[in-house]
């Protein structure tokens, strides 16, 4: 419930925000669009902490702003890369630990790692992710587990992904 | 005032152009489809942050900052699961990356 009222809020926070006219008619039909959107949403049982996870909170906010300026380094890290004549790469494919609890901290950890250039996530098994870096060092960095805990910091006591799966 | 947000968000549209052709840059250098995927992330994550942030300081406090962001936010969402979708294809397609230190002098040699 608490999930489905979260939902209707930030759908009618987005409407208002999209639509900047703010006559009685549209308002209106902003708020019946956004039940009947609550509504199937129900029916297709994803108003959970999985389809609207607000249980993530202002941690999740720390956790993007430490990624953005991860991705920044990468970045410049992988231009560097490029406009180099030599064109120095070295590419690995390298198995991850994903210790998130839930299969929604892997889906951010999985995510975080393609977001930051230099690496991407190619399949998740289990609890491992594959991840193609192209060059060593970068791999090394994933590695190392400073992502891999600082998502599962963010994610909090979740379940374990068997209560997630219904 | 107007002036020094004007160049601010001069700088921040032509840092963001720079990446983006960065980006297209290793798109044609790097050697393999994985490769490549890296450098089209600088091009999704730099290239568009930095330009829709020059456009954002244009728009000022207005609606249309807040659907800038909205942009940005679906485009930090949606690339990484695309490029997702592409390396998990490819992998199971049975394509093997070209892995080992490599730098130009090795593609030309394999090119010819």
């Amino acid at each position: 419930m608490l999930h489905a009222v979260s939902l209707g809020l930030v759908l009618y926070g987005t409407w208002l925000l999209f639509s900047g006219i703010y006559t009685p008619l549209l308002m209106g039909l902003g708020a019946v669009s956004c039940l009947a959107v609550v509504g199937i949403a129900h029916r297709m049982d994803v108003v959970d902490r999985e389809g609207h996870p607000i249980h993530l909170g202002w941690r999740a906010l720390t956790y993007w702003m430490w990624l953005a300026v991860e991705i920044v380094k990468a970045n410049i890290d992988v231009a560097r890369r490029i406009l180099d004549p030599k064109m120095p790469i070295d590419p690995v494919v390298v198995t991850v630990k994903a210790s998130q609890g839930s299969e929604l901290g892997q889906v951010i950890y999985a995510n975080s790692i393609t977001l930051t250039p230099g690496t991407v996530s190619i399949r998740i098994n289990d609890n491992a992710i594959l991840v193609h870096a192209i060059a060593t060092e970068l791999a090394e960095d994933i590695q190392s587990g400073a992502m891999d805990r600082r998502v599962t910091a963010m994610e909090g006591a979740g379940p374990p992904p068997s209560e997630d799966a219904r | 005032m107007q002036v020094a947000l004007d160049i601010l968000s001069w700088l921040l549209l032509i840092a963001g152009s720079a990446f983006a052709l960065i980006g297209a840059a290793g798109l044609i250098r790097f050697p393999d489809v994985y490769a490549r995927m890296h450098a089209a992330g600088i091009t999704d994550t730099l290239g568009a942050g930095l330009i829709i942030s020059g456009l954002m300081i244009q728009g000022g406090f207005t609606l249309v900052t807040v659907k800038l962001a909205a942009i940005l936010i679906f485009l930090l969402y949606t690339s990484p699961t695309s490029t997702y979708a592409l390396a998990n294809a490819a992998y199971s397609r049975g394509l093997q990356p070209l892995l080992g230190k490599r730098d130009a002098d090795t593609a030309e040699k394999e090119s010819s």
